[in-house]
């Protein structure tokens, strides 16, 4: 099981939490001007990365806040975890694979 | 409402009232039902002053600002439930104490954007105090319920057996040495759960009664 450290209650055990897929996907500003694979770029396609991975979480069964999480996709190790809206720290994502 | 006669506790119909209890037998952990506490949801601006003041003047106590804290004056306590949202209970057992301080707060925060929702009647309380309390809880509930690490007053909601609940650790029990947890579940959930504690708390040795 994961330990979560969510940024409003600290580590937490992952079944307090829900997945939120890949983070930091922006909604195209003006959906009626763009054509039908941009959005559907939009919409549905997400990275597949194998390494350091930027994902949403949300503290379900506690705060019920939304937060980010960096997590390496083959060794589970969460690197960091900070609030919707905020940048992400740096990290190292080269040396880090 | 429901006429005053009808309303009964979300336990009611075990029957706790008319358990006779064996306190003189070395049990270890004590149920109970809180039945009939006031329950408000408190929603609010949690980084405005002038919010915090105005909930400071109105209740004679400060909103705990720091996670997982709860604070307290007079008859209520405020929870901490997320940055933004807490929980004010009185837990002595007036089954009008959750209107009454919904009103309260809707009054004195008039002037703010809040949400003051009484939802008294959608949770239940359970209190589990004694000597094995933590070690009952910690069988089905992740978070560290250890003495170091969850300390009087503080709070968490986290999950129990499967469902979501709201831990409060109030104090010492009967003895007081001995801890004593508030735990509010789901009405729906309150029947299961009691009966999840009481059959997890049976190795050592459980009395059951109402509060």
């Amino acid at each position: 099981m994961l330990v979560i450290p969510c940024p409003h209650c600290g580590p937490r055990c992952e079944i307090e939490f829900s997945y939120g897929g890949q983070a930091h996907i922006t909604r195209p500003e003006d959906p009626a001007a763009i054509d039908d694979e941009t959005w559907a770029d939009y919409v549905f396609m997400r990275d597949n990365t194998k390494g350091v991975f930027l994902e949403r979480w949300v503290h379900a069964h506690g705060c019920r806040q939304w937060f980010n999480v960096a997590r390496h996709t083959v060794t589970y190790e969460i690197l960091a975890s900070y609030e919707t809206g905020a940048k992400p720290p740096k990290l190292d994502f080269e040396t880090q694979v | 409402m429901i006429e005053k006669y009808l309303r009964q506790s979300p336990l009611a119909h075990l029957g706790l009232g008319g358990q006779t209890g064996d306190d003189a037998a070395p049990a270890r952990v004590h149920l109970a039902e809180r039945p009939f506490f006031g329950f408000v949801n408190l929603r609010g601006p949690g980084a405005d002053p002038a919010f915090l003041d105005a909930f400071k003047a109105a209740s004679g106590y400060a909103l705990p600002a720091e996670a997982g804290t709860s604070g307290g004056g007079g008859n209520t306590t405020a929870l901490w439930l997320g940055p933004r949202e807490w929980a004010i209970v009185d837990t002595r057992g007036d089954p009008d104490a959750g209107p009454r301080i919904a009103e309260h707060l809707r009054t004195a925060l008039a002037d703010h954007q809040v949400a003051v929702t009484d939802i008294s009647e959608s949770r239940a309380c359970i209190q589990i105090s004694g000597a094995k309390a933590r070690a009952t809880l910690q069988k089905g509930c992740p978070l560290d319920l250890h003495p170091r690490a969850f300390r009087p007053g503080q709070c968490a909601q986290t999950r129990l057996a499967k469902t979501t609940v709201l831990i409060h650790l109030t104090g010492g029990g009967p003895a007081p040495e001995e801890p004593a947890f508030d735990v509010y579940t789901v009405r729906s959930f309150a029947e299961y759960t009691w009966l999840w504690l009481e059959d997890a708390a049976r190795e050592y040795g459980v009395t059951a009664r109402l509060s």
